[in-house]
């Protein structure tokens, strides 16, 4: 058996992340690095990319092309539209989502943001913590990223400089004071040279922790899903017309938040029935537990009217329960958000409408300042609104539970998305 | 301890089961895309997973071009019985008959554009609203972009630039009569995901995929298998070579590599050291730098 063939690639964990940063930073270069350095860019894409290069008259192999995939992105140099990338390295595999830093950012940033586990945030050595680090930082945090990684690039720039990287780092943390992230951590790199993103720099010897890479190898996500509020959004009920399952019914869905086991007690929304649980299939047969992120299908004790949209939790930790819910919304189109109007919602996979009943304020991204007096929620603006929906929704605030805590807003002319929403 | 934590591609199945239960519970007629080729495959195994002990609750759409590989059908075949599956079938063969498509000319001619066509009519024919497709996000630059899913306009186009955000996993599969979703259970997979799991469930693969003797061309380094399809140039010559297929698609199209792998072990090796991307042996995909975004804009798979 070889290194490929046994456990070792199936014992893998996925981690997600998300890079954000402006136009100059090296973002794309980090990106390349990573990519090069752990053998994920092939010899035909990087042919392709270095031809295109050498057209256009650039000076180095382009690594921004390899994600800037549609033609209107190449033509104009610039990234319209996340993009995901994959990588593995013997310890883990990962998944990027690349997030354009300039064009859309709110819109795209949300985006990456809504499925990852960590962000890699880069800033310019040379211009230290601005007003864009802030914005992705806020975001970063406002989706409930658990990890965020600083990596303070250029440092060969600034002579490798302790002092530099200390200054960005005490001015960073000031504001991350204001922000809900459970863990930050401080790399100095140089993308362009390499150092301490794949391999400890040789011109760092006063930094003591670890290279990028082996953070996205090590750091800890076994405890970044909610694992103990029991929470089964039913997607569908499989009831088998043969002979063999006669009476089978079982409810299908993804777990969105604890451990449930057979033989547990649950309860039923909205109809608050209480039953206990007979047996839970997963994709390989029948298991003893199941927890999020699994899919599985659930059969219970008893016979109850159990449809698409209904919430399987337990008696004494139910999600809350309400038609009036307070959002932190993050709109996407040029459609304005309007106060009074009526949306399409998806949450958890029940689907509803709603009404706009009140925006409290605005947020300056920047600077994390409420905006009172200019109500106008428009594409890439981050509000505070109320909504009144046409059912309960069941669920929980968006800092506890990621998947029982967002919505999404739909045109019902259009049925385009048009926002995103994170219960507060 | 026990560890509450799913190894990668358990929780890419986990992602593609919820992803192919969420098109039967927002769709009211969907259907799978089978090529043969072992993205469907996978995606078919992960569809039975979905409904299990149900039956699988849509049918299977191939678009035969007529340039198939007897492999392919023989093994479409034999897999659509053993599931019992419903099997729909849109001729690219029936389409030209019909006027609806001309068969393109030349030396590198291919029926891979006018699949479009026949894929959007076998859609409209029998009022598919959702059509689920192997596609990954890894293969090709213009599919990095794609969404899980991604919406089709009334004349089937994708508008790249104009795609609806995708959160979390809220997918929002809202449309007009006539409009109709290209779904990719398989986004977050990669090439060695897929032969991972492949061995991991044992599933039985085409012999296509394993090494074996075969006449080929090689044109330009594309190294094309002898057929009917298949009109040799001057000084070009059959050659005898041991090769197997990475990807499968059509007999006029689809390059094979040199390989020894016999096993699927042995082409997990393969693919871990390859220096090429798999459809860098895809002569449909070399006619343009964006061949394929521009082939998705029109409706290809």
């Amino acid at each position: 058996m070889n290194k490929f063939s046994s456990n070792g690639y199936l014992d893998m964990e996925l981690l997600r992340f998300t890079t954000a940063g402006s136009v100059d930073d090296g973002k794309s270069t980090l990106i390349g690095r990573l990519l090069y350095d752990s053998k994920s860019i092939f010899e035909d894409q990087y042919e392709a990319i270095r031809l295109t290069s050498e057209r256009r008259g650039e000076e180095y192999v382009n690594l921004a092309l390899l994600t800037d995939g549609l033609k209107a992105e190449r033509e104009q140099g610039i990234t319209i539209d996340v993009a995901y990338r994959y990588f593995a390295t013997p310890k883990r595999k990962f998944i990027i989502a690349d997030t354009p830093g300039h064009i859309q950012y709110t819109r795209n940033m949300v985006t990456g943001a809504s499925t990852a586990n960590l962000a890699i945030i880069l800033v310019d050595a040379r211009k230290g913590v601005i007003e864009q680090t802030r914005r992705h930082a806020f975001i970063a945090s406002l989706l409930g990223i658990p990890h965020m990684v600083m990596c303070i690039n250029k440092m060969d720039l600034v002579d490798y400089d302790e002092a530099v990287f200390e200054q960005i780092k005490k001015q960073f943390q000031t504001f991350a004071s204001k922000l809900n992230v459970k863990d930050i951590q401080f790399i100095p790199i140089s993308a362009l040279n390499g150092d301490n993103v794949v391999d400890k720099s040789v011109n760092m010897n006063w930094y003591g922790g670890p290279t990028l890479m082996y953070l996205l190898e090590t750091i800890h996500i076994g405890s970044d899903l909610n694992l103990v509020d029991c929470r089964f959004p039913v997607q569908l009920v499989i009831r088998p017309h043969n002979n063999d399952f006669h009476d089978y019914r079982a409810y299908a869905g993804r777990i969105a938040g604890g451990i449930f086991k057979p033989g547990d007690k649950v309860m039923v929304l909205p109809s608050g029935f209480t039953t206990h649980i007979k047996s839970i299939e997963g994709p390989d047969g029948p298991v003893k537990e199941a927890f999020a992120p699994m899919s599985v299908s659930i059969r219970l004790e008893d016979e109850l009217d159990i449809s698409r949209g209904d919430m399987i939790s337990r008696e004494n930790n139910k999600p809350e329960v309400s038609q009036d819910i307070d959002v932190m919304v993050c709109w996407m189109n040029a459609k304005k958000l309007q106060l009074n109007g009526k949306y399409s919602i998806k949450h958890t996979t029940r689907d509803a409408r709603c009404v706009i009943k009140k925006i409290h304020y605005k947020i300056n991204v920047n600077t994390l300042h409420r905006i009172q007096d200019d109500k106008e929620i428009g594409i890439n603006d981050i509000g505070r609104i109320s909504i009144r929906t046409t059912q309960p929704l069941f669920f929980d605030k968006y800092q506890l539970n990621r998947n029982t805590g967002s919505v999404i807003f739909i045109d019902e002319a259009t049925h385009e998305t048009l926002g995103a929403g994170m219960i507060i | 301890m026990q560890s509450y934590n799913l190894k990668h591609i358990k929780e890419l199945e986990a992602e593609s089961l919820f992803v192919i239960r969420e098109v039967v519970a927002q769709f009211e007629k969907p259907v799978l895309l089978f090529s043969g080729g072992k993205d469907s495959i996978v995606m078919l195994h992960i569809a039975y997973k979905a409904f299990y002990p149900a039956g699988l609750p849509f049918p299977l759409l191939h678009i035969d071009t007529g340039h198939n590989f007897p492999e392919t059908l023989q093994y479409r075949d034999e897999l659509v019985a053993r599931l019992k599956a419903r099997l729909v079938v849109g001729s690219v063969q029936e389409s030209i008959n019909n006027g609806r498509v001309a068969e393109e000319i030349g030396i590198n001619a291919s029926r891979n554009v006018l699949q479009t066509v026949t894929l959007l009519d076998a859609m409209e024919e029998h009022g598919f609203d959702a059509a689920m497709g192997g596609g990954r996000r890894d293969e090709e630059k213009a599919r990095a972009k794609e969404r899980f899913f991604s919406h089709r306009d009334e004349f089937g186009q994708w508008d790249p630039k104009n795609q609806r955000p995708e959160l979390w996993n809220l997918f929002n599969g809202k449309k007009y009569q006539g409009e109709h979703f290209r779904v990719f259970p398989l986004s977050n997979w990669t090439e060695m995901d897929v032969w991972q799991y492949i061995l991991l469930e044992n599933i039985p693969m085409p012999s296509l995929y394993f090494s074996h003797y075969r006449e080929c061309v090689n044109r330009k380094g594309v190294l094309l298998a002898r057929s009917e399809f298949i009109k040799l140039q001057k000084d070009e010559k059959w050659e005898k070579m041991k090769i197997r297929f990475r990807t499968i698609g059509d007999m006029s199209c689809t390059g094979a590599a040199l390989s020894d792998a016999s096993s699927i072990e042995e082409i997990i090796e393969e693919v871990a050291a390859a220096r090429q991307t798999e459809r860098g042996t895809r002569a449909d995909d070399k006619r343009s730098e964006t061949a394929m975004e521009d082939r998705k804009r029109e409706g290809y798979f």
